[in-house]
C-alpha cells in the first residue's frame, strides 16, 4: 500500500503510513517519503500511524533513517498515532527519546494551509519563471 | 512437570520477503482458537516476524532458501515456534543476539530483531552451526482463559 504524502505551507510533510511495516514492505514506504523530502527539502517531517496494521523492527530502521535524513537537513520528525503495540517497538529502540510521540499535532500545523497537486504545480512555474 | 502436547502445525516456504507476512498470519490465525488477548496475539506476530526476517536476510543472503516453521500448542497454553533453516548459520551467536549489531548490508536494519524477540517471548533460544543452519525457538504461554469469566 502507497504512503499517502500530504504537502503544507511551512515546510511540512505529513507522511500517512498504510498498511504493515515489516522488511518486505519498508522499502516501498522508504522511498515514498525520501522522494517527497528530496522534492520539498521539508523543515519538519510528521510520520502518522494511524493507518498501520503491524509494526516490527523495521519500522525502527524506518524512523531513524529518516530521523538522520531530517537532521542533517537541520530538519525535524514528529511520529503521532502511534497506537500501544508500536510504542511498545519504539520504547525498546530508545526512538522515543530522538523524536517526539505526540496525540495531537494541531499545535505544528494548526495555521498552515494543506497544498494540493495544482498549487504545487502552481508553485514550480512560478520556480521556473523566476529561474 | 512435562505439558500435554494439544496441537501443533508446520509449514515450509522459500525464503522471499513476500512471505514474511504469510507466516506471522499464519500463526495468528493457529493459535487463534486459544482466544489469545490482542496484545498477545501482537507480541507473538511481531517476534514470528523478527525470526522469520533474520532467516530470510541472514541465513540466505545471496539465494533462496527453504524456511521451516513449527508450532505447538501445549494444554498449558504454552505456544512454543521453532523457526529453522539451512543457511549459512551464525558465527557467535551471543554477539549476534547484542543490540545494535547487525551484518546486514541494508543499513536500516536496525540490528533489534532479537531484542524484540526476547522483550515479546518468555523464552528465546537460538541453535545453530555455521554453515548447516539455525534453529530459532521462541517460547511464550498465553494467560488464562478465566480471566474472561
Amino acid at each position: 500500500m502507497d504512503t499517502e504524502i500530504r504537502i503544507y505551507t511551512g515546510g511540512i510533510i505529513y507522511a500517512v503510513i498504510c498498511g504493515d511495516i515489516d522488511h518486505h514492505t519498508a522499502k516501498g514506504i522508504r522511498s515514498d517519503i525520501d522522494k517527497a523530502i528530496i522534492e520539498r527539502d521539508p523543515k519538519l517531517l510528521i510520520l502518522d500511524f494511524s493507518r498501520v496494521t503491524f509494526m516490527d523492527s523495521s519500522g525502527i530502521g524506518l524512523v531513524m533513517g529518516r530521523y538522520r535524513q531530517m537532521a542533517d537537513r537541520g530538519g525535524e520528525v514528529i511520529l503521532t498515532e502511534v497506537v500501544g503495540y508500536i510504542r511498545k517497538v519504539f520504547q525498546l529502540s530508545g526512538i522515543d527519546r530522538l523524536t517526539k510521540i505526540v496525540g495531537d499535532v494541531s499545535r505544528y500545523i494548526g495555521c498552515e494551509q494543506r497544498l494540493d497537486e495544482e498549487d504545487i504545480k502552481e508553485e514550480k512555474t512560478d520556480e521556473a519563471k523566476a529561474y | 512437570m512435562k505439558q500435554r502436547l494439544i496441537n501443533r502445525m508446520k509449514l515450509s516456504f522459500p525464503s522471499c520477503s513476500e512471505n514474511e507476512r504469510f507466516s506471522r498470519t499464519a500463526v495468528s490465525g493457529f493459535i487463534s482458537h486459544l482466544d489469545p488477548l490482542i496484545d498477545e496475539i501482537s507480541d507473538i506476530k511481531t517476534a514470528v516476524s523478527e525470526g522469520v526476517t533474520n532467516a530470510i536476510v541472514h541465513a540466505y543472503p545471496d539465494r533462496i532458501g527453504e524456511v521451516f516453521m513449527e508450532v505447538k500448542i501445549f494444554e498449558d497454553r504454552t505456544v512454543r515456534i521453532k523457526i529453522r533453516d539451512k543457511g549459512c548459520g551464525i558465527e557467535n551467536i551471543e554477539k549476534a543476539m547484542e543490540p545494535m549489531f547487525t551484518t546486514s548490508h541494508d543499513e536500516e536494519r536496525a540490528g533489534l530483531g532479537f531484542a524484540v524477540m526476547q522483550s515479546f517471548m518468555d523464552k528465546v533460544s537460538v541453535r545453530s552451526a555455521p554453515g548447516k543452519g539455525t534453529t530459532l525457538t521462541l517460547t511464550k504461554k498465553l494467560k488464562e482463559k478465566e480471566r474472561y469469566e
